[in-house]
């Protein structure tokens, strides 16, 4: 159990990544840009050609990264100056990463297992630190049988993911971050002041790829192989992983949202694998699991919400009556 | 200032639907003239003021701003010249963002947007200052999403926002139309002390007869694509709106249909 809620985390900090993205052109583009299906996996696709030719690790995953959000500025152009609605747009270019994902790999899968991958590298740096033996003596002190091979991949995960969240959280409050949230928000409003909204877009939508595709990249070197079918019914999970996070923690601040996406997709990373403990369920249930898991955190805020509105009438139409009741003695 | 020269639009050109929306416009307005434009639905109002925004591009004719050939230029770049203020208050501002939010992209409309922050403890300083003329108390609500504010306030802050960076021209499109009559006094208030304030040449279109002769310096009347009547001056200061219907009745011939259409 320990194990597999560790290993949930491990995977989910890295999916976080791809969340921002989904973050990103969903909430603050408003643009619901089904292009991370197939540029997380051109992302994975980029990164593993690049190791196999030689490519040094790092390098590779940052090209794989460009490679998604040269993907989502061409959505971004297919929806601005093509005028093709924005979901056409995303499944347009979902379905032609497809094919040019193929062709990248070459195959519909690659392996990485005897490839110097950014984990393999880091845990050859890790061993000489000796956190782990230190963690795991600790874990086996309080009784856990199993302990994780190693904390390398978290670690460096939450300072990754750190450094990004800083970053998006700056650049939504630079000046060219307003005006993108606000051709979210009300495109003739930042249009009357100057800004191109096209232009926006188009960078927005590609910064959101860029962001899946460098998890996707992150999550074929962590898997050990990248495959041409990871990207289906991901945008889904992305968007599973923004809606928990936001109905869990709210949506205040920026700073704050987007520690709830993070949040997000580590909570449906370990929720989704307790749930595949239950008997009845098999690892084929997933997309399922997924699917209940968004109508769960989109239905009951609003039930919440609801429930104490109702409540709260109650009272004062009983505190109305009481007042009245004393007036008439 | 702003000048149109032989300005004509015609929408669905060759159907039965054939529209001429504006018909050989010719005007210019002087820097720091403010003008107000009344006519019935249909009069090409809103196309005047689509087209000197680069909304919409005319078939024939060229604007100029400041002397600059801008016929051609999209709307996005036009608008560092240009402020404007919607009828619908929910148009001019960004609803989910804060109020200091939505000034500092209106306080980037003629700058170039660059990846430092927009709201920095000098500029806040600079808003509460703006704000604070409005005197609505919208000063001590700089955090406040714009979204909870009321119609009167948006517009309020709109206006704020398409006038506090002196644009050389200002379009007001029947700006107090969707507000109740106090709130709609207020807004018109506030136009008037802006626009004298900082010296705005101003178009400003509206359905109210007597907002048009009690506000600005100059009037245009427009009919049937074509402006049909300026006025200004003295002469502007002493008609009643009588004699705007008789102005109509001489130079069309016809009764106005449904005054109440201008009368508002």
């Amino acid at each position: 159990m320990f194990i597999s809620v560790f290993g949930a985390i491990e995977s989910g900090i890295i999916y976080a990544i791809m969340a921002l993205g989904v973050y990103f052109s969903f909430r603050v583009l408003d643009f619901p840009d089904l292009t991370v299906d197939g540029s997380f996996v051109t992302g994975a696709a980029v990164a593993a050609i690049g190791m196999l030719n030689g490519v040094p690790a790092i390098l590779a995953t940052l090209l794989g990264a460009l490679a998604g959000f040269i993907a989502g500025c061409i959505t971004g152009i297919l929806h601005t100056k093509g005028k093709i609605n924005p979901l056409l747009s995303g499944i347009l270019m979902m379905i032609a990463l497809y094919s040019i994902n193929l062709r990248i790999m070459g195959t519909p899968n690659i392996s990485l297992r005897n490839v110097s991958t950014v984990w393999v590298q880091l845990q050859s740096l890790w061993e000489k630190t000796g956190i782990d033996q230190a963690l795991n003596g600790l874990l086996a002190a309080i009784g856990f049988a199993r302990t994780p091979s190693t904390w390398a991949i978290v670690f460096a995960m939450i300072i990754v993911v750190a450094i990004i969240k800083i970053l998006v959280d700056y650049y939504l409050k630079t000046e060219v971050g307003l005006a993108l949230r606000a051709t979210g928000d009300n495109k003739q409003m930042i249009r009357s002041f100057s800004a191109n909204t096209d232009t926006l877009i188009i960078i927005g939508i590609g910064l959101s790829n860029g962001l899946v595709a460098l998890s996707g990249a992150l999550i074929a070197q962590y898997s050990g192989f990248a495959d041409i079918g990871a990207g289906i019914g991901l945008i889904i999970i992305g968007l599973a992983s923004v809606i928990i996070g936001e109905a869990l923690f709210g949506t205040k601040t920026i700073a704050r949202t987007t520690l709830a996406v993070i949040s997000g997709a580590i909570i449906y990373r370990i929720v989704v694998v307790i749930a595949l403990r239950a008997n009845f369920l098999e690892t084929g249930d997933m997309r399922l699991i997924t699917a209940v898991l968004v109508i769960i955190a989109l239905v009951t805020p609003m039930y919440i919400q609801g429930r104490r509105e109702k409540a709260r009438r109650l009272k004062k139409r009983e505190a109305l009556a009481q007042q009245k009741k004393a007036e008439g003695v | 200032m702003l000048q149109l020269l032989d300005i004509s639009v015609t929408f669905n050109e060759g159907t039965l639907d054939e529209k001429k929306a504006l018909n050989n416009i010719n005007l210019e307005l002087a820097e720091g003239e403010f003008v107000t434009v009344i006519g019935g639905n249909g009069a090409g109002k809103s196309t005047l003021m689509n087209v000197i925004s680069g909304v919409l591009t005319p078939d024939i004719g060229d604007v100029y701003i400041n002397k600059r050939q801008v016929t051609f230029l999209p709307e996005y770049k036009r608008a560092a010249y240009i402020g404007r203020v919607f009828q619908d208050p929910m148009a001019g501002t960004a609803p989910s963002m804060t109020i200091e939010e939505n000034l500092a992209m209106a306080y980037a409309r003629n700058k170039k947007r660059k990846l430092k922050l927009g709201v920095t403890k000098k500029r806040k300083e600079l808003f509460k200052e703006y704000l604070a003329t409005l005197n609505l108390g919208l000063e001590d609500r700089l955090n406040a999403k714009v979204g909870l504010l009321s119609g009167g306030e948006r517009q309020a802050l709109s206006l704020l926002m398409a006038t506090f960076t002196e644009p050389d021209i200002l379009l007001l499109d029947e700006h107090t139309a969707a507000l109740d009559p106090s709130r709609a006094e207020l807004v018109t208030k506030l136009t008037e002390e802006i626009v004298r304030k900082f010296e705005l040449t101003t178009l400003m279109v509206t359905h109210n007869m007597q907002q048009a002769l009690d506000l600005g310096d100059r009037l245009f009347m427009m009919d049937a694509g074509e402006i049909i009547f300026d006025v200004e001056g003295t002469e502007k200061q002493h008609l009643t709106i009588n004699d705007l219907l008789e102005e109509f009745r001489k130079r069309r011939g016809v009764q106005f249909e449904d005054d109440r259409s201008v009368l508002g």
